[in-house]
C-alpha cells in the first residue's frame, strides 16, 4: 500500500510549480536566446553568411581569439599558483588574499577598463615613458588584453580554491615521503585530482574573456578591422543599420555561451561538480 | 604550523601570486583611488550629490535591488523544482541556468532591446498597454533581472540539496499542512544562501554595463546609471570626476563582497 | 627573439608555453615600426562611415597611382568628443576627421597639434559642410514644419546628448539659433524655448549613430533633429517611413578635419596624412561627399540639396570655445535646463 510524500507537494501544485519554473526560463532566458538567431537569420542564409565572412568580422573574431589566448592561460597560471599557496600552506594574511582575489568580481567592467586608462593613458603614470619609449598599451591588443585579464582575473583561482581545500594536502605529503620532487608531486598527483576543476575554471573564465564588452570597450579605440573584438564589432555593425549583421555575429557569441554551458553541463555530470557560477 | 610546510613551492606560488595580484588589480586600482584623492573633500561631496550623479545612483542601486528581489523570487520557484521534482527537461533546464553569464552582456543588450522595443516582439504587446519596457527604468530592471538570475540560483542548488527531509517530515508528522510546513520550516532554512543570492546579483547588477546601454535610453536623470555616467564623464575629458564616482562606487561594492563573505562564512557555520 | 626562445627551453617543460605566451604579449606591445609609412589611420565621429569608406578607396587608388604603394588606411567611428578623448590618452590618430571644432581644439590643448591647425586648410580646415534638418514619420502626422512646433504637446524630439555628441551640440545650438532670431532676443524666453524642447526628448542617446537607431528602427519619436546628410541616409535605408522636413533657419555645421602633428611626427606620416587631407578638396572627394549628402565646397561640384538660412557659429556664438564654455561645459546653459521643472 502506497501513501502520500508527506515531503511534497500534492501533484496539481507541483505541476503548476513546474510549469512556473518552465515559463520562467521560457521568457527570462529563452525568448533572448532564440531571437539572436531569429533576427540574425531574418535576412535570409545569404546574408548571414556573407556578414560572417566580411573582413572586419574575421579580424574581430582572430582578435577576441588571440586575446583570449593569451589571457586565459595566464590567469590560470595564476590561478593554480594561487591555490596552491593559499590551500597547501598557513600563513598570516591568508584570508585577506582571499578575499583580494574576488576583488575583480565586485569591480564594474567600465572601471576594469578606467583603471588602465590612468596607468597607461597619456596622461597616466606611465604614459609618458611608454610614448618616449614607443610602446603602444591603449587602444592596441596589449590594453584588450590586461583589460580582459582584469575582468576575468578571479575565475580559475574561484573554481580551485575551495575544491583543493576539501581534497587536503595528504596524497602530496605522501608522495614527498616518497621522495618525489614539487613538479612532479604537481603533474603526477595534484593535477590529476584537479584536473575537472581547473577545465571547469578555464571553461568559465575563457567565455568571460571572448565576451567582454565594458572593460574592453573603454580601452579598444575601436579601431576597424584592427582593434574591434567581436562584441564591440557587434555594436558597431548595431550602430551602422546592418542588424542582421550585427545579430549574425552575435550568433557566434550565442554559440560560444551554448557550447560553454553543454561542456561546463557534462563536467557537472561526469564529476559530481557542485555548479557555479562563481 | 612549520611542519605542513614539507610540501614545496611555498615562496615560488605565494611570490607569484602577490606579483600578480599587485601588478594587475591592486597597483590599477591605487592609482583610480589616488586621481580620485587628487580632488579634495569639498569636492568629492558636491560631485557626489550632484543633481545627475544623485539620480544615477538611485536609479543604480533602486533598480538593482529590485531585479535582484525579483530574481530571488523567480530563482527560488526554479531551484526548487530543480532540485525537488523529476521531470523531462529537467537537465537542459538545469544547463540553461548559466546562460547570462555565458551570453556576452552586448549581445543580451541588443537582443533585450530588440525584444522590448515599442515595435520588438514583446515591447509592441506591453505598448498596448502603455507600458514603455525599453528605454525606461523598466528596461535597465530587465536587463538586471536578466545578469542577476543565475547567481541566486546557483546559491540556492546546493543548499537546497543537502536538506534532508527530516525537518520536513517531523513538521508534517506534528500534523503540519505542506504550505504551513514550507513557509515556517524549508523557507528559514533557505533563508540564509537566499540573502547571499540576493547580495551577488546585487553586486553584479550594480556594475553591470554592457546590457544595460542599449536598453537604457541613457536619459540623464531618467535611466542613466551610474557606470555610464563614469564613461560619459570619461568622454567629457572629465578623468577626476569620473574617478571619484568609480572609487565610490567600488567602496560600495566592496563593502557589499565583504557582507558577501561575512554571509558566506555564516551560512557555513550554519551548515556545520 | 632567439635568445629568448633559449630562455624557454631552459624552463621546465611544462611552463614552456606560458612563457612562449607571455613572449607573444611582449611582442604585442612594440608596435612594428617598419610600415607604418603607409599606414594612416582616421578618428572620426559617427556618421562619417560609408563616406570615408569611399574617400578612402579613391585616395588609395590616387596615392598608389602616384608613389607606387598601396597604403593602408584605418577607421575608427564613435562620437565626436569620445574620439578627441581617446586621441588625447593615446589613440595615435595621423588625422583626426571630427564633428566640430571644439573638438579638436581639445586635442590642440594636449598639445598633439598647434593651435592655429584650423588655418592650415582651405575653409578653415572645413573640407565639406552640412547642417541641421528635420526627420519626421511618413505623411508628417504631427505637422512639425519649424523649430516651433517641436515645443508642442506630446511631440517627442528625438537628439543625442550634447555632452557626448558633436551632432548634438548642432542641434541644440541650431535651436538656440532659431530661437534668438524668433524672440527678438529675449534670453528668457529663449531659454523657456530651449527647456521645453529638452523636455519633450525621451530618449538621449550618446552618439548620432546611437539615436538614428531609436527613431528609424526603434519607431521611438515623431521628429529626429540630425545631421542632413544622416537624415538623408534614413530616407535611403527606410524608404516610404520618414520625410525630411528644412525647417526656416539651421545653423552652418562645418566639420572640421586636421593632421596630429605629435602623431604623425613618430610614425613617419606627414607626407601621407596632408595628402589625404587635401585630396579632401578634390572635385574626386567633394563629389562623394556630395554622393553621401554632405555640401560640398567646390562649386564645380553640383549639390541637390536645398538652399536655407543658415547662421555660423563664429558669427552666431562668437566660435566654439566660447560656445562651448556658454552651453556644453559643467554648469552650462545645458546642464541649468536639461531637467529644469516647467
Amino acid at each position: 500500500m502506497s501513501h502520500p510524500d508527506v515531503t511534497t507537494e500534492s501533484k496539481p501544485v507541483r505541476l503548476l510549480l513546474i510549469a512556473g519554473a518552465g515559463l520562467i526560463m521560457a521568457g527570462l532566458l529563452l525568448l533572448p536566446l532564440l531571437a539572436v538567431f531569429i533576427e540574425a537569420l531574418r535576412k535570409g542564409w545569404e546574408v548571414f553568411f556573407v556578414s560572417l565572412r566580411d573582413e572586419a568580422a574575421l579580424s574581430a573574431v582572430t582578435l577576441t581569439l588571440t586575446a583570449a589566448a593569451i589571457s586565459v592561460p595566464l590567469n590560470t597560471l595564476f590561478g593554480v599558483a594561487a591555490a596552491w599557496a593559499v590551500t597547501k600552506f598557513r600563513f598570516k594574511g591568508r584570508a585577506l588574499l582571499v578575499s583580494l582575489i574576488d576583488l575583480p568580481f565586485a569591480v564594474s567592467p567600465v572601471i576594469a577598463g578606467l583603471v588602465w586608462v590612468l596607468m597607461f593613458g597619456s596622461h597616466g603614470w606611465f604614459g609618458q615613458w611608454l610614448l618616449a619609449s614607443d610602446i603602444k598599451i591603449i587602444f592596441a591588443l596589449p590594453g584588450i588584453i590586461i583589460a580582459t585579464m582584469f575582468v576575468t582575473f578571479p575565475f580559475v583561482a574561484r573554481e580551485l580554491i575551495p575544491l583543493m581545500e576539501s581534497q587536503g594536502s595528504d596524497q602530496e605529503e605522501a608522495a614527498i615521503t616518497l621522495g618525489a620532487g614539487g613538479w612532479q608531486i604537481f603533474r603526477r598527483v595534484t593535477l590529476p585530482n584537479i584536473k575537472w576543476g581547473l577545465l571547469y575554471g578555464v571553461l568559465l573564465c575563457n567565455a568571460r574573456a571572448m565576451g567582454e564588452f565594458g572593460a574592453v570597450s573603454v580601452v579598444s579605440g575601436h579601431i576597424r578591422g584592427e582593434t574591434n573584438t567581436l562584441p564591440l564589432h557587434v555594436e558597431v555593425l548595431y550602430n551602422e543599420y546592418q542588424f542582421s549583421a550585427a545579430f549574425a555575429c552575435a550568433t557566434l557569441l550565442a554559440l560560444l555561451a551554448l557550447v560553454t554551458l553543454g561542456v561546463k553541463s557534462a563536467i557537472e555530470h561526469f564529476t559530481d561538480h557542485s555548479r557555479s557560477v562563481l | 604550523m612549520h611542519q605542513r610546510r614539507v610540501i614545496p613551492g611555498f615562496g615560488l606560488s605565494l611570490g607569484f601570486t602577490l606579483i600578480y595580484l599587485s601588478v594587475l588589480i591592486l597597483i590599477p586600482l591605487a592609482a583610480l583611488f589616488l586621481k580620485a584623492a587628487g580632488l579634495g573633500w569639498q569636492e568629492w561631496w558636491n560631485l557626489l550629490v550632484s543633481a545627475r550623479v544623485l539620480a544615477a545612483a538611485k536609479l543604480t542601486f533602486g533598480a538593482s535591488a529590485a531585479a535582484a528581489a525579483l530574481s530571488s523570487v523567480l530563482g527560488t520557484i526554479v531551484t526548487w523544482v530543480l532540485v525537488r521534482y523529476r521531470f523531462p527537461g529537467r537537465r537542459l533546464m538545469d544547463a540553461m541556468i548559466d546562460l547570462p553569464f555565458a551570453l556576452p552582456t552586448a549581445v543580451a543588450g541588443i537582443t533585450l532591446t530588440t525584444i522590448y522595443a515599442p515595435n520588438g516582439w514583446v515591447g509592441a504587446y506591453l505598448a498596448q498597454f502603455g507600458i514603455k519596457a525599453a528605454y525606461s527604468p523598466l528596461g535597465v530592471f530587465i536587463a538586471l533581472t536578466f545578469v542577476g538570475f543565475p547567481f541566486v540560483v546557483r546559491t540556492l542548488q546546493p543548499v537546497l540539496e543537502d536538506f534532508t527531509k527530516d525537518t520536513e517530515e517531523a513538521a508534517a508528522m506534528l500534523g503540519a499542512g505542506r504550505w504551513v510546513t514550507v513557509r515556517r520550516v524549508v523557507l528559514p532554512m533557505m533563508l540564509p544562501a537566499l540573502i547571499t543570492g540576493f547580495t551577488l546579483a546585487f553586486a553584479r547588477a550594480i556594475g553591470e554595463y554592457g546590457s544595460v546601454i542599449f536598453i537604457s535610453g541613457n536619459l540623464p536623470m531618467k535611466t542613466e546609471i551610474l557606470p555610464l555616467l563614469i564613461v560619459s564623464q570619461l568622454e567629457q575629458f572629465n578623468v577626476p570626476a569620473a574617478a571619484v564616482i568609480a572609487s565610490a562606487m567600488l567602496i560600495v561594492s566592496f563593502m557589499l563582497l565583504f557582507s558577501i563573505n561575512l554571509l558566506q562564512r555564516w551560512l557555513d557555520w550554519r551548515h556545520r | 627573439m632567439h635568445a629568448h626562445l633559449h630562455l624557454i627551453r631552459a624552463l621546465p617543460r611544462i611552463t614552456r608555453p606560458l612563457a612562449a605566451i607571455a613572449l607573444l604579449g611582449l611582442a604585442a606591445c612594440h608596435s612594428k615600426t617598419a610600415d607604418k609609412r603607409h599606414t594612416l589611420l582616421n578618428v572620426s565621429y559617427d556618421p562619417t562611415r560609408e563616406f570615408y569608406a569611399d574617400v578612402n578607396k579613391a585616395f588609395s587608388a590616387e596615392w598608389e597611382r602616384q608613389h607606387g604603394q598601396k597604403p593602408e588606411l584605418k577607421q575608427s567611428h564613435a562620437g565626436s568628443g569620445k574620439q578627441a578623448r581617446a586621441v588625447i590618452d593615446g589613440l595615435e590618430a595621423d588625422v583626426v576627421t571630427l564633428a566640430l571644432a571644439g573638438d579638436i581644439d581639445s586635442v590642440a590643448k594636449a598639445g598633439l597639434l598647434s593651435a592655429d591647425w584650423a588655418a592650415k586648410l582651405p575653409h578653415h580646415s572645413a573640407p565639406y559642410t552640412s547642417t541641421i534638418v528635420f526627420v519626421v514619420r511618413k505623411g508628417n502626422p504631427k505637422g512639425i514644419k519649424d523649430w516651433g512646433d517641436l515645443i508642442g504637446e506630446g511631440v517627442q524630439v528625438i537628439t543625442p546628448n550634447p555632452k557626448t555628441s558633436g551632432g548634438a551640440r548642432w542641434n541644440y545650438l541650431a535651436a538656440w539659433a532659431w530661437a534668438e532670431k524668433h524672440f527678438g532676443g529675449d534670453p528668457a524666453k529663449v531659454r523657456d524655448y530651449i527647456s521645453h524642447l529638452l523636455r519633450n526628448v525621451p530618449v538621449l542617446d550618446s552618439g548620432a549613430r546611437a539615436a538614428t537607431t531609436t527613431f528609424a528602427q526603434r519607431e521611438i519619436g515623431d521628429v529626429f533633429l540630425s545631421w542632413e546628410n544622416e537624415a538623408c541616409l534614413i530616407e535611403k535605408e527606410f524608404p516610404g517611413k520618414v520625410a525630411i522636413v528644412y525647417p526656416s533657419l539651421s545653423i552652418l555645421a562645418e566639420p572640421p578635419v586636421a593632421v596630429v602633428d605629435a602623431n604623425v611626427q613618430k610614425h613617419g606620416t606627414q607626407a601621407l596624412a596632408l595628402a589625404y587631407l587635401e585630396f579632401l578638396y578634390t572635385d574626386a572627394a567633394q563629389q562623394l561627399a556630395a554622393k553621401h549628402f554632405y555640401r560640398p565646397r567646390s562649386a564645380a561640384v553640383a549639390c541637390s540639396l536645398p538652399a536655407m538660412e543658415l547662421v555660423t557659429v563664429d558669427q552666431h556664438f562668437g566660435g566654439w570655445a566660447t560656445a562651448q564654455k556658454a552651453h556644453f561645459d559643467d554648469g552650462g546653459t545645458f546642464d541649468q535646463l536639461y531637467g529644469s521643472k516647467p
